[in-house]
């Protein structure tokens, strides 16, 4: 930030600096893609209450759109979202531009052939499984050999797409790294960050869709695995997330963080304790029982470090609180930065192993999951985008309105989600423990189902406002250019 | 060091990566070193050639496009196809394959799960699994005959009209009377989860097939 405020005519001007068409792009690819993604969870949530409508369709096999689902939203909304957000910040936090321009065109091409992919192969894929020379394949070479998805979770990308996937992921981190190699000074909060994850995501994307694939079988496998869910959360879109957040949080206060030590132990206690929890996510299992222990302390240790943060950030906040109700990117950015508390504080109690026993395999987990994913990660990148469109089209919001009713829809759709799955959770957990008959505990789910389907119903209104909004902005709002502020180097 | 690029690059970015991976990966691999991974072909057991051959005589013409004969490599070849199955339809999202010692789920299920249980082929990536709409399967060999799966995926509401576990009319050639390769192999590979352990629920009595030619 302090470098882009000293900004002087000297220095390089915005256009140099960042592709905005590039940005755009990523940003509408990754709205495409939370369509699709919300799509395969509703027609999953659908499927549970038994309204699904697309019943016995082999292509819209709900456990095939389970995939779509998680995928859609990890590689195909997130990564192209905060690739977009990449574009644009890192160049202007450094003053370069990316690597290559014509390297970022073909990532960005090569990047949605590869989400294409992986969706077709999820679809067609278990379809065309049952050819002999697949079989041939997998008892010569003795490798599992899926066509469709693999069995990681998150980590569902089949095999043969995951080597291209990988190249991708390292030539993003070089093409960002050659602006940052190239700034002076002290690097600011918001590049730690990206430049961590450069090195995390990748190692990360290795790890878990090679290792447990080819080499380590078994409940080692599960340790793993275990790893690779944690970590991708961990440290590829929390990085991404918090960097973002301490790049614009200071903008739109147009005031500086307010504590550069707490910033320090909140990138270096994340480094440091969350990639040792891994294992926290297969409490119980047999995975040997002190790895377990160690998982669920360094977790509950992460809590602290989380705070810190939000206590960095609430103190940034700290007399300008009513900005919060007029700006509405601010507004994104601190309610999911409430949403990563609760979420947070919530781990610090479900990792014990006293929760385990009851909320394991429950909703309880689903609804953790759409928080902290939805509700805070989603949140911030539509504040982001609430923020960034205005400049990227050259003129404001078409519609005030419509964007409140996103806000409104979005954040009241989760929280709703969040407490009706973690109510359910409890239930179901108490269901099984009693020993009821199974279809007990999925009868008594029914209600909290439906709640689902309707908080998921609403988080599509609020989505498919956006898009609207978006659209009439782009499309018939009268294109006066410069009604909105252009952006400057500095930023406004 | 805490602000410099290769403080953050090689510190945080590779070493504590590296350092957690040492812990959560490399501690339960040396572990387990000595449990040798078994293939398909040697986790086959009669218990399972005792369904396969079952579902051999019961689906004749089926069994015999699909597989030929009830034989040990090909019900080998039966279980890798039915895991992918498994995998490719998603139900592993909605059944885990672990038995906590908690929660009277060794009452429920059957045994505690053990490291052994996993160190094959089948297991490789392992289908522990996060979410349980539908109950654990890995005590699932047994229970139920090999036609109530067949019925049970064809429309699982004929069975239980509350279920809302998924249709999967595709691994049939139209009734649940005509499973195709996949459904077989999908049967197969429930019928083997389960089939190591010493206690087996013996739900149907294992029938000599040479002296029960009416089957
Ligand atoms: C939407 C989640 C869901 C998916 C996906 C799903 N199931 Fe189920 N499954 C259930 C539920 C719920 C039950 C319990 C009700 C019943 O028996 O139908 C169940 C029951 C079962 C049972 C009977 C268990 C018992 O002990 O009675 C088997 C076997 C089974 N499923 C196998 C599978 C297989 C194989 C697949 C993948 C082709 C699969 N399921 C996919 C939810 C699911
Ligand atoms: C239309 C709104 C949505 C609906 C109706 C919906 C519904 C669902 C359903 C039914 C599942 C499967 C739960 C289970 O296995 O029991 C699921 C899982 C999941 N969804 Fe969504 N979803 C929606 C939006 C989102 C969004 C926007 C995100 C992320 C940004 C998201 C992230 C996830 C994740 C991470 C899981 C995996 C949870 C786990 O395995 O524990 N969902 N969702």
């Amino acid at each position: 930030m302090n470098e882009s405020d000293q900004a002087t005519a000297a220095e390089p001007r915005h256009e140099d600096l960042v592709d905005e068409r590039l940005v755009r792009w990523y940003f509408l690819a990754a709205l495409l893609y939370l369509g699709v993604s919300m799509t395969g969870g509703l027609l999953m949530a659908l499927q549970l209450v038994h309204w699904n409508p697309l019943n016995g369709i082999e292509i819209f096999s709900p456990g095939r759109w389970r995939f779509i689902h998680t995928n859609a939203v990890a590689y195909g909304f997130l990564a192209n979202a905060f690739l977009g957000m990449l574009h644009w910040t890192v160049p202007r936090l450094t003053l370069h531009r990316v690597g290559s321009v014509k390297l970022s065109y073909f990532i960005f091409g090569a990047w949605q052939v590869i989400v294409l992919s992986t969706a077709a192969a999820f679809i067609v894929g278990p379809t065309l499984q049952a050819q002999p020379w697949v079989a041939n394949l997998t008892a010569s070479l003795q490798i599992p050999f899926s066509l469709g998805a693999q069995g990681i979770e998150w980590g569902e990308t089949p095999f043969w797409i995951d080597p291209v996937a990988l190249l991708g992921l390292v030539l993003v981190g070089v093409n960002f790294m050659v602006p940052i190699a190239k700034a002076k000074g002290p690097l600011y909060v918001t590049l730690w960050y990206f430049m961590a994850m450069f090195v995390w995501t990748p190692l990360t994307y290795a790890m878990g869709n090679f290792l447990p694939e080819y080499m380590v079988p078994g409940v080692n496998a599960g340790a793993v695995g275990g790893l690779f869910i944690h970590d991708l959360v961990g440290l590829f879109v929390t990085p991404l997330g918090w960097g973002m957040m301490y790049y614009i949080v200071p903008i739109l206060l147009k005031k500086p963080i307010w504590s550069h030590g707490l910033s320090l132990v909140g990138f270096w206690g994340l480094a440091f304790f969350y990639p040792l929890q891994g294992i926290h996510h297969f409490l119980y299992t047999p995975i040997p029982m002190f790895l377990q222990y160690h998982a669920v302390i360094s977790t509950i240790a992460v809590e602290f470090v989380v705070a810190t943060v939000v206590i960095n950030f609430i103190g940034t906040l700290w007399g300008d609180g009513r900005m919060i109700v007029t700006n509405l990117p601010l507004r994104w950015f601190y309610t999911g930065m409430i949403y990563y508390f609760i979420t947070c504080f919530q781990c610090a109690l479900q990792v014990t192993l006293t929760f385990q026993k009851l909320i394991h395999f429950t909703d309880w987990v689903v609804g953790h999951a759409h928080l902290v994913m939805f509700g805070v990660f989603s949140m911030w990148i539509f504040g982001f985008m609430t923020y960034l469109f205005p400049r990227l089209l050259n003129r404001p919001w078409y519609s005030r309105n419509l964007c409140e009713w996103h806000f409104w829809l979005s954040a009241s759709g989760v929280f709703i989600m969040f407490l009706d799955l973690g109510l359910a959770g409890v239930f179901q957990g108490y269901y099984w423990a009693a020993l009821f008959p199974w279809d007990v505990s999925v009868n008594g789910s029914q209600p909290f189902w439906v709640v689902r389907v309707f908080a998921g119903l609403m988080m599509f209104g609020g989505f498919l406002c956006f898009v609207y909004n978006l659209w009439k902005t782009y499309r018939g709002y009268a294109p006066a250019a410069a009604t909105a502020p252009a952006p400057a180097v500095a930023p406004a | 060091m805490f602000e410099s690029k290769g403080g953050v690059l090689f510190l945080a970015g590779v070493g504590f990566f590296v350092l957690a991976f040492l812990f959560n990966g490399v501690i339960p691999m040396l572990m387990f070193r000595d449990m040798p991974e078994q293939t398909a072909e040697q986790v086959v057991n009669p218990r399972l050639m005792y369904q396969f051959t079952e579902l051999s005589r019961r689906y004749p013409e089926s069994f015999r496009t699909a597989f030929g004969e009830p034989t040990e490599e090909n019900c080998a070849q039966a279980l890798r196809l039915g895991r992918q199955v498994y995998l490719g339809e998603g139900c592993w999202h909605c059944h885990s394959q672990f038995v906590r010692p908690v929660s009277n789920e060794s009452l429920r299920f059957g045994e505690v799960s053990q490291p052994i249980e996993y160190q094959n082929e089948l297991q490789r990536p392992v289908m522990f699994g996060t979410r349980r709409v539908g109950p654990d399967l890995s005590r699932q060999g047994g229970r139920h005959a090999n036609d109530w799966h067949a019925v049970h995926f064809f429309r699982p509401k004929t069975l239980l009209p509350d279920s809302p576990m998924p249709e999967y009319p595709w691994l049939f050639e139209g009734d649940p009377s005509k499973p195709n390769q996949r459904g077989l192999a999908l049967i197969t590979y429930v019928q083997w989860l389960g089939s190591w352990l010493d206690s087996y629920p013996y739900y149907e009595e294992l029938q000599d097939f040479e002296r029960e030619d009416d089957l």
